[in-house]
This record gives C-alpha cells, sequence and structure tokens, in this order.
C-alpha cells in the first residue's frame, strides 16, 4: 500500500544575509537528509528544541517551501514536482495548523470566510455551500454554526485555535500537518485542544504530523516520534519505546529537561 | 522634592527592618471593557519580604499580569485602584505619574513576556541597558557604557562585548531576555516582576533563562514575583506560590504545599490537565468544564462557581474566605468544600 507521506533524504540550505556586500554569502543547513514513512490513519510526532528544523520541515511537507534536496511523496506523488494548478488541488489533502491562534486568522475576515477559504481555493463550490460545510466544520470543533458571523478578535485563544482547525478540516484532508498547536494555550485550554485533535482523528481518520517542543504533548497523540537535532533525525522509532528508553544522548537530555519542569503533586 | 533620593542597595531597609519590603492589601481594579465597568481585582492581598520568591499562576485572564502592572503603575488608561500598595515603606496606590517614574526601572522593574517587542528596535542594546543608569543614577554616558557591558556579563550574554552594539534584530529570543533582565537589573531594583519571562523561549532555553533569574534575585536579595501560567516553572523556581482564578488569590502557600495538596478544585483541575509522559496512546486529559469567564460574567460569589464540579448554592451566597489547608495557615484556599475537595487524595498529615 502506498504510504500517505514519505520523506526521503530532505535538506533544506538557507541563505544568510552577507556580512559584507561583496563577501561570499554563508548558508545554514536548516533540515539535513531527513526521511521518514507515514501510514493513513497513524501519528507522528517531531521533537526537538527550536532552530532544530521542525516548522522548516513543517513548511516543505506542505510545500510552502521548496527543498534543496530530497523528496517529499503524498499519496505516492511528488508534491514538489507538481505543475502549479495540480498542487493546488493536492492541497486539499493536507492542511496545517499553526502555533499561533492569534497571527494565523485574519482579523477582518469573518470565521465563515475563514473557514471555507481553503475551499474556494479548490474553486469547486458556491459560496453557500461553502458556508454551510463552514459550519458543519465550526460544530465539529464545538463551536456553534452562529460564530459563522463573528470576527476572530471576539474569541480567546483556545477557539481560535479551534477556528484553525476547522479550516484546516474543511478540504476533508488526510493528512493534517500541526506546529505546535497548543503550545500557545493555558494548561486546560491545552487539554481541551488536545482531546479535540483526538476525536477528530478518529472520526475523520485523519494523520498528523505532530511538531512539539514537549515530550509529554507527542506521546499523548503520536503512535511514532522522530528527534530531530541540527536539522537531522537523531532517534526514531515507536512512541512508546522511544520516549520511555532514548537511545540517543540528545533525546535523553531532551526527555530530561522535560522531567525536569514536570510538578509531582504525588510527592508528600 | 518629596521623594527620597533611592537607596542604591537593593539590602539597604528604606524603613524599619519590621516592615516587608511591599504589602498588598485589599487591592481591587476596576477597569474599563467593552462591556462597561468591570471589576478586574478583586481583593488581593500578599507580602513580599526581601529574599521572597513568590509565584503567581493561573489562566489567562485570571489577572496575573494586571497584578504585575499595578505594581508597577503601569495600569490601562481608565483602571482605578483601591486598597493598599506599600512598597519601601510608602503607599503606592495613588502615586502621581512623575512619582512612579522615579520607582520604576530603578526600585523596582519588570521583565515582560516578548522579548521580540519589548526591545526598541532602533537603539543598540548597549544604549537600551544604560538609559535607567542614565536617567536614575545619573551617570556620565561613558561609565554607563561600562557598567552596561558589566551588566551583560552579568546575565552570562555570550560575547558581551561585542553585543554592547548590537541590534535588537541581531540576537536571538534568548539572548533579547538577556538584554531585558539586564535592563531590569541595571539599578539594583529590591522588586522584581517577571511576567512569563519564559514563555516565548524554548523549554531547553527556559531552564537556562530561569536559574538566571533566580540566581540574580538570590545574589542582589531582591524580592521575585514571578508570573506564569506554567505549572513546572513553578514548582523549580518559587518558595511561595499564589494561584489566581478571578481576580482573587483562590489558594496561596509554600510551593511544596500547594502543589502537594492541590486543595482548591481550580488548582487540581490546572494539575490534572496537564499531559504527563507515559499516558497511554489516546487518552483524553481530565479538563476544566467551560472557560475563564468574561470580567463582567464573573459570579458574585466564588469566582469559580460555573466550572466547579462540587459547586453547591452555598458556593454561589458570597466571595469565599481563605480556610487554612490541613490546619496550615501558612497555606490557605478560598474554598468553602476544601475538606471535600480534598478527599480523595487527603494525605497523611491532614490532621484535622
Amino acid at each position: 500500500m502506498t504510504p500517505l507521506l514519505q520523506v526521503e533524504r530532505l535538506g533544506k540550505q538557507y541563505r544568510l544575509p552577507r556580512q559584507r556586500l561583496l563577501g561570499a554569502a554563508h548558508y545554514v543547513q536548516a533540515l539535513d537528509e531527513v526521511s521518514f514513512t507515514l501510514q493513513a490513519g497513524r501519528s507522528l510526532g517531531v521533537v526537538g528544541e527550536s532552530g532544530s528544523g521542525k516548522s522548516t520541515l513543517a513548511r516543505l511537507v506542505t510545500a510552502l517551501e521548496t527543498p534543496t534536496s530530497g523528496i517529499v511523496r503524498f499519496e505516492g506523488r511528488d508534491l514538489h514536482a507538481l505543475p502549479a494548478g495540480e498542487l493546488r488541488r493536492a492541497r486539499a489533502g493536507f492542511q496545517m495548523v499553526f502555533q499561533d491562534p492569534f497571527g494565523s486568522l485574519d482579523p477582518r475576515q469573518t470565521v465563515a470566510r475563514i473557514v471555507g477559504e481553503p475551499m474556494e481555493a479548490q474553486a469547486r463550490s458556491s459560496a453557500v455551500e461553502r458556508r454551510e460545510r463552514a459550519g458543519e466544520m465550526l460544530a465539529a470543533v464545538g463551536l456553534r454554526t452562529a460564530d459563522l458571523d463573528k470576527y476572530p478578535h471576539e474569541f480567546s485563544g483556545g477557539q481560535r485555535q479551534r477556528i484553525a482547525i476547522a479550516r484546516a478540516l474543511v478540504t476533508q484532508p488526510l493528512l493534517i500537518v500541526a506546529d505546535e498547536p497548543v503550545s500557545a494555550l493555558d494548561v486546560s485550554v491545552q487539554a481541551q485542544v488536545l482531546n479535540l485533535m483526538q476525536d477528530l482523528q478518529e472520526r475523520f481518520g485523519l494523520s498528523y504530523l505532530f511538531i512539539s517542543h514537549d515530550p509529554a504533548v507527542v506521546d499523548l497523540v503520536c503512535d511514532d516520534v522522530i528527534v530531530l537535532y541540527q536539522g537531522r533525525v537523531v532517534e526514531s522509532g515507536p512512541a512508546d519505546r522511544l520516549l520511555r528508553d532514548p537511545e540517543h544522548d540528545y533525546t535523553r537530555r531532551l526527555l530530561a529537561a522535560a522531567a525536569g519542569a514536570v510538578p509531582h503533586p504525588t510527592r508528600s | 522634592m518629596s521623594a527620597a533620593e533611592p537607596q542604591r542597595e537593593a539590602g539597604a531597609p528604606a524603613t524599619s527592618a519590621a516592615e516587608p519590603l511591599l504589602q498588598v492589601r485589599d487591592l481591587r481594579v476596576t477597569l474599563d471593557t467593552p462591556r462597561g465597568r468591570a471589576d478586574a481585582l478583586r481583593g488581593v492581598s500578599f507580602t513580599l519580604r526581601r529574599g521572597d520568591t513568590v509565584g503567581l499562576i493561573g489562566e489567562s485572564g485570571c489577572g496575573k499580569s494586571l497584578t504585575g502592572l499595578a505594581l508597577m503603575g503601569l495600569l490601562p488608561e481608565g483602571a482605578e485602584v483601591a486598597g493598599s500598595m506599600r512598597f519601601d515603606g510608602r503607599e503606592m496606590v495613588g502615586l502621581a505619574e512623575d512619582e512612579w517614574c522615579r520607582l520604576r526601572g530603578d526600585r523596582m522593574s519588570m521583565v515582560f513576556q516578548e522579548p521580540m517587542t519589548a526591545l526598541y528596535p532602533l537603539n543598540p542594546d548597549g544604549r537600551q541597558i544604560a538609559e535607567p543608569l542614565l536617567l536614575h543614577l545619573r551617570m556620565d554616558s561613558r561609565a554607563a557604557r561600562a557598567e552596561a557591558l558589566r551588566l551583560l556579563e552579568r546575565v552570562r550574554m555570550p560575547q558581551a562585548a561585542r553585543r554592547l552594539d548590537a541590534w535588537p534584530h541581531q540576537l536571538s529570543g534568548g539572548q533579547r531576555q538577556r538584554v531585558l533582565i539586564a535592563i531590569a537589573l541595571a539599578c539594583n531594583p529590591a522588586l522584581l516582576v517577571a511576567d512569563e519571562p519564559t514563555t516565548a523561549l524554548d523549554a531547553t532555553l527556559q531552564r537556562e533563562v530561569l536559574q538566571l533569574i533566580g540566581g540574580l534575585v538570590h545574589e542582589c536579595g531582591m524580592a521575585l514575583l514571578l508570573i506564569s501560567h506554567d505549572l513546572g516553572v513553578m514548582a523549580e523556581n518559587v518558595d511561595r506560590t499564589m494561584v489566581m482564578y478571578g481576580g482573587t488569590v483562590v489558594e496561596a502557600g509554600p510551593t511544596a504545599g500547594v502543589f502537594a495538596r492541590l486543595a482548591h478544585p481550580y488548582t487540581r483541575g490546572l494539575f490534572a490537565a496537564r499531559p504527563r509522559l507515559g499516558l497511554p496512546r489516546g487518552t483524553r486529559l481530565p479538563t476544566i468544564p467551560g472557560r475563564v469567564p468574561e470580567l463582567a460574567d464573573l459570579p458574585h460569589g466564588c469566582p469559580f462557581a460555573d466550572r466547579c464540579d462540587r459547586v453547591t448554592p452555598e458556593c454561589r451566597a458570597a466571595p469565599p474566605a481563605p480556610v487554612p489547608v490541613a490546619g496550615d495557615d501558612d497555606h490557605v484556599a478560598r474554598c468553602i468544600h476544601l475538606d471535600a475537595s480534598m478527599a480523595p487524595t487527603r494525605r497523611d498529615e491532614a490532621d484535622a
């Protein structure tokens, strides 16, 4: 069976600003030889500290940027080799949820417009259809149809993230790439959104590529994990094994940093 | 000039040794909201002595930041303050703006959440650190520059001498937060308010910056009010923890005690909602139903009543008074069902 997402030896270089006018430009290797496979219905967690290449990976997988080397196959098709029109249609299959629920929603558009927009980009729907479907998606994420005519500022951070998830769901994707989707949220709201994401996965058979700096969050949502360090995959495997019994030194340090920050209420 | 020239030594008391550095009593703040005036802080009281480290925890909209801003005289326009904030033997409620200006950045300072926007983009770092030195200590610019370098070294900025002339946009988030800490510490304040100082930084950096703040606070004998929504941050960095909800402190006590007993249902809810390593895949986390109400919608009695699973009609009658937890006067919670809320995991030290 063709895997849902197959990433082969993916690499991305960014050019740094020149230090001097005529000096040679410097490059930073943000991602280097990253490979993994994600089967439909499963979820893959990507952990690592900031600067490790997590968000670069997300942008390459969703074809928001082009890789310097390597291939991203979505349902067997090389995304970065697709003509623009086909790529746009293929985008119905994968959507993204960003970290910042304040910056990722256009403040001047109504919720109906925001949630319906990915359908509009697919160019095969009427306004009435879009509105109806946006309403369904709002209901699926626990908001009300009456919220369709409101603007983003009328919602709390957790509700905005629900709107962003509704927008991601509206094209009935198979894959959702979520880049730190709960990091900006308060503890109890974070729990609500994590629960929602798991409910939606069961209901729609979604796969998540779930990026987080918090191993506990990844452990909850993901079957498999890859650990990124300076743009390279240093360790990968099933979440149960990798997060309990890490082999790589960097993974151990990452887990120790996270464990140290967890209070132990059961202590006497 | 009625304002006394500020003390240079953070440790030197301006008043009798018996009076704490900061005493907040029944602090109330009302704000203009789109739905009319609303009570944002509803009787907050606490005390900070020199060397104390106190954490303020709760969700957004609970009044944590507002408490910090009130202490700094930085409340939004139209805010009305009642109650008392005695700092250094002096009442701060009702201070004129020029008096606040003399205090801020000198005797007290604040580190903000957003290192990306808190620095002025058009001045090099060295000049921003020197500003409070020029303003409050009346140093000349050479002395201020030398002191700015010393401060950058103190906050362990890599290649400090080079960073003096760097611009904010050339620094990473962690480095900017170090510059902000250097600015806050420049005049050796007696009180440091740190409002989510590491929320914008990633996990490994977070610990480093918090340890830096903790070390400096300890070295200088400052008092620290650390505001955070992160329970892990509190557990590691402060001696006392106050849990805020709906503009009141619903639970307060030594950090170890608060974390061990989780007396208030809200504190308990916050802890339960945290994902922990090792939970089976697909576990649904226990959540607190509903969300933090808007100020105008806060219930009359216990602010948590609408989201609490132990609510009874009595909860809505009047705001609950603080009750000692497990017979410990140092640990209090505002809940009339304290025994019931603690019952399932009541520990042996509860001798009541």
